[in-house]
């Protein structure tokens, strides 16, 4: 093929399955017979379980098993912490049902097994549990007060982590400074509220002694491991699938949940099929969130504008429970100086326990609030200075010259250096510049002003670690009858469309039509060496390790076809799903080739047939398959990141503020990005605009509230408030690509870019709105109405 | 851990009242006896296993369960198999054609990459549907379309794409 995939605009694979509704969410898998699970799940946010009586519930008709801690054997036990670090003591993890204590509204107390959901929901209301409710403390500023009530006895203060990094000589820095800017920013919590809920189905087949679990999951091929290891079973026994998945965000991403365990138990004791699908108002009080920080951060300046030392120290809101370890708040706080030189850092945070729902990433996973403190913090340096608010970020840029940018002392989420490898920052922010036209804005805000409309301008920029490692591989195998490609990983998707930029890069080795490239992954059986789909690593992690895979099979292909044609390596060109003799018409097809490589085949096809027309595959005496040769076109290979690799890009907008309804009209939104190198645009501008409209959710609607006993109050579609198409303007989105250094195909992470920014965007472009109004400072998101309405007319917001 | 079986969980079944339903579902008459609390959306995907229809909060906000219900579109999920007694259901299985043909709104929804993880895909396809064949005028402004779209929920997209999509359906329908 002469046309390159790699960087065009492809339609994708997948689509039409899923257009016509034959896609197979883990709910459509059919499974005859199954049996289906509700929970009783605590109504406190913390309590002592006094009794609990579930003979009702086991009595009532249809239903197969009721579960409690005490019926879960070798499972009841705290569920395994993901990734440990020195800056937590005794880190709590979850039971899969809880043993005498409840921690957070919505925590597993006993499971039903019925014959349908709607029995099993029948069930859970007979269990009867009698709870002596405990003192609690919602909010993370008073929890770490003394005297506060404790989640964990065994966490004074509530603090479930403290941990400090330092870059260069702050305190020499801070002495030597000329001014400093101080605020206090505080981002609350929201949910990646996925349109598909968790969902987890198993069987057991009894002759085989295999276990098969479809898990909406992010992370397969862990959750495989955890099972079979629990569970005592060969890993081999243990297949994990995730299939079609509806968004994960990253809340998916966690394991375990309490039914990813209790389900493949309930399963191998009951003798039938198990599903649990959970419910909208389950995805709110039972899987993970994620975005509670309180940042009190300053930057020391020189009069010019130049920001000589940051100080950060920030609370992050963990939940009741630490699964996940302190990966968010340690992007956040590896993240804080953004895109700015800011040479010395100091930067603290105290993970806080809360009893609330036990926050893991979602996605942006911290980065959008320290883009919220730092660049909030920008913005009001350029107003104490009277500097301009896209000039003193011009005075703290890296330059192009300066890449790598290495922040020694800071270690990022994988544990390895940050290291910014390479970007455009100063040109992102004259095309910015360029879009918004600052200078002509003021004259028409002013003149608007004058008739009474409020316009305003904000500015964010944000900086993304992406494509952490440790490795994912790949493996890339011609099929013998129809010469397709087939390509695995150990990933999963959830609507990123790996098949199609997978395939892309496939498709340009091996001289094939991007359709003939077909992905398989999510199945352990598949693929089973790999990690998961986060942190916005797929194509960096997994498609370098597709790259070099199908580099191998492209070779090997090429020598086979050279014996076969009997030509020279030189020669032979791959393209049109054949091996042809350059400047000729005598080709070989893919399939005749993959065939002809195994020195068995049987003469069943055309492609055999074919086969036999050419000289053979291999060149070499003795027995059909030398010494090292292996059959067949096919390979896998591995790809290990040396650090992450540092996507960024600047948002910028023009919104309205009516000061009497106080609400926000966004009336122009502006997006530069710089992923690096893109394998399909189309598929990186559809990543980054649905970031950005989930980052219109944090900026100006989504908040989970809870009341001050802890009952989560807006656990539904109807008061959680996340955006229609209605609320989310027309966003344009510009390229820039500057190519990774670290690795072959020059890309960076996409996933979670565009959310981060939205948030400072927003209270920038209001906070300049409203300036003329007294209007005050906005360093607190969502920025709701009341927020706008105490700001202009007073009161608690 | 040991398995158990326990032979008497393999007769588990539910003991609630049924019914006998009859309705057309995407052109065929189907006759079930159905429990008198099963929700559409559950009998849709689970009786008769048209899976398509997505159910993503069984609370009537979302609009991933949206079928066509006499010709509008409806939610499944707020509508009890009963109720739809005789009732003419179209879901979204009933767009491509036999040979798998896509529907023009679904070859639209392609060409635009209006869709990512496709869960929210199904309901918005029968809404938007229920619009291009209601025979009243189409509004097809940015403003017009946001609200024809604004009861579905989307995570993924953004809408724009989505957007764009309703855009290039209805003109190559010629509603536009
Ligand atoms: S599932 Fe019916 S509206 Fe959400
Ligand atoms: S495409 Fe995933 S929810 Fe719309």
């Amino acid at each position: 093929m002469s046309t390159r995939s790699f960087g065009a605009r492809i339609q994708r694979n997948i689509d039409p399955q899923l257009l016509r509704g034959e896609g197979s969410f883990v709910d459509d898998i059919p499974l005859a017979n199954a049996l289906h699970v509700a929970f009783v799940r605590s109504p406190y946010a913390r309590a002592r379980i006094t009794s609990m009586d579930v003979s009702a519930a086991r009595a009532h008709p249809g239903v197969a098993a009721v579960y409690t801690a005490d019926d879960i054997g070798a499972l009841d036990r705290e569920m395994p912490l993901l990734i440990p670090h020195s800056s937590m003591t005794d880190a709590r993890t979850q039971r899969p049902l809880a043993r005498g204590d409840v921690y957070y509204v919505g925590q597993t107390v006993a499971m039903i097994v019925a014959a349908d959901r709607y029995t099993a929901e029948d069930a859970a209301q007979l269990v009867d549990v009698d709870y002596e409710p405990l003192d609690v403390e919602i909010d993370i500023e008073k929890a770490v007060a003394p005297g506060a009530p404790l989640v964990h006895a065994t966490h004074p203060n509530n603090i479930a982590a403290h941990f400090v990094q330092v870059s260069g000589d702050p305190n020499a820095a801070v002495r030597r400074a000329e001014h400093v800017t101080r605020i206090r920013v505080q981002v609350d919590r929201s949910t990646a509220a996925p349109m598909e809920c968790r969902a987890v189905a198993a069987t057991f087949d009894r002759v085989t002694g295999e276990l098969t679990v479809w898990d909406g999951t992010q992370a397969p091929i862990s959750v495989r491991g955890g099972l079979a290891s629990i569970f005592k079973l060969d890993e081999d026994k243990v297949r994990v699938i995730a299939p079609h998945v509806g968004g994960g965000f990253g809340q998916k991403v966690l394991l375990f949940y309490p039914d990813e365990l209790l389900v493949p138990m309930a399963a191998m004791q009951l003798g039938r099929p198990v599903k649990y699908i959970e419910d909208r108002r389950e995805n709110f009080v039972g899987s993970s969130q994620e975005r509670t920080q309180i940042h009190f951060i300053e930057l020391h300046a020189l009069k010019t504008g130049e920001v000589v030392a940051l100080r950060d120290s920030f609370l992050h809101d963990t939940g009741a429970f630490i699964p996940y370890g302190i990966a968010i708040a340690q992007v956040a706080s590896t993240s804080i100086a953004g895109p700015y030189r800011i040479p010395n850092i100091w930067v603290e945070f105290k993970a806080v326990y809360t009893p609330t729902v036990p926050v893991t990433p979602y996605r942006g996973c911290g980065r959008p609030q320290s883009c919220f403190a730092i660049e909030r913090a920008m913005d009001q340096l350029a107003d104490d200075l009277g500097l301009d608010r896209f000039e003193v970020r011009r005075r703290n840029l890296i330059g192009e010259d300066q890449f790598p940018y290495e922040r020694e002392g800071l270690l990022f989420a994988d544990g390895l250096k940050v290291k910014l490898d390479s970007g455009q920052y100063h040109r992102a922010l004259a095309m910015m510049e360029e879009a918004l036209r600052p200078a002509d804005f003021a004259s028409r805000q002013a003149k608007a002003r004058a008739e009474g409309k409020y316009l305003g301008l904000g500015l964010a920029f944000y900086v993304e670690g992406t494509g952490l490692g440790p490795y994912e591989g790949g493996h890339v195998k011609v099929h013998p009858i129809t010469g397709k490609v087939y390509v695995n990983t150990g990933l999963t998707s959830q609507g990123q469309g790996h098949d199609t930029v997978f395939a892309q890069i496939v498709a340009d080795q091996m001289g094939v039509n991007v359709e003939d490239v077909i992905l398989v992954e999510g199945d352990t059986k598949a693929f089973d060496w790999g990690v998961a789909t986060f942190a916005s690593r797929a194509a960096v992690v997994s498609g370098n390790a597709i790259f070099k895979t199908a580099q191998i099979v492209r070779r090997k292909t090429l020598e086979a076809a050279a014996n076969m044609l009997e030509a020279q390596v030189d020669d032979v060109e791959l393209r049109d799903g054949g091996a042809w003799i350059k400047g000729t018409d005598r080709h070989v097809p893919l399939a005749a080739i993959a065939t002809a490589t195994n020195p068995l085949r049987y003469a069943f096809n055309e492609a055999a047939q074919a086969a036999t027309q050419f000289a053979p595959a291999s060149k070499h005496d003795g027995p059909p398959l030398a010494e090292g040769q292996h059959p067949g076109l096919e390979a896998t290979d591995y790809y290990s990141p040396p650090c992450s690799t540092w996507a960024y890009g600047v948002h910028g907008a023009i919104v309205e503020v009516d000061p009497e309804l106080c609400q926000v009209r966004v009336e122009k939104y502006v997006c530069i990005h710089d992923c690096g190198n893109m394998i399909n645009p189309t598929i990186v501008e559809g990543q980054v605009m649905g970031g950005i409209a989930q980052g219109f959710g944090g900026a100006l609607y989504e908040k989970i509230e809870f009341d001050p006993s802890g009952n989560m109050v807006n656990a539904s579609f109807v008061d959680f408030l996340m955006p229609y198409a209605t609320e989310i303007p027309k966003v344009e989105i510009l390229h820039l690509e500057t190519p990774s250094p670290l690795n072959p195909l020059g890309v960076k992470g996409v996933g979670e870019a565009g959310c981060i920014a939205v948030g400072p965007v927003i209270a920038s472009g209001v906070e300049d709105a409203l300036k003329t109004l007294g209007g005050g400072k906005f360093h607190h998101v969502p920025l709701t109405p009341s927020m706008i309405h105490a700001a202009l007319y007073g009161g608690g917001a | 851990m040991r398995t158990q079986r326990t032979a008497n969980k393999l007769g588990v079944r539910s003991v609630d009242p049924q019914v006998n339903v009859t309705l057309t579902v995407n052109g065929e008459t189907i006759s079930r006896s159905v429990s008198t609390r099963m929700l559409l959306s559950d009998f849709l995907r689970h009786e008769l296993g048209l899976t398509g229809t997505h159910v993503g909060c069984e609370h009537g906000v979302c609009g991933a369960c949206t079928v066509l219900i006499n010709g509008r579109s409806g939610r499944s999920c707020l509508t009890l198999a009963v109720q739809a007694e005789g009732a003419d259901i179209r879901t979204v299985e009933s767009l491509a054609g036999e040979d798998g043909a896509l529907h023009p709104l679904q070859q639209a929804f392609q060409e635009n990459h209006a869709l990512q993880c496709g869960y929210c895909t199904p309901g918005m396809l029968m809404n938007i549907v229920s619009h291009l064949e209601s025979g009243r005028p189409l509004d097809l402004t940015d403003e017009g379309i946001r609200e024809m779209l604004s009861g579905n929920l989307c995570r993924c997209t953004g809408y724009q794409n989505i957007i764009a999509a309703v855009r290039s359906a209805a003109s190559a329908l010629g509603k536009s």
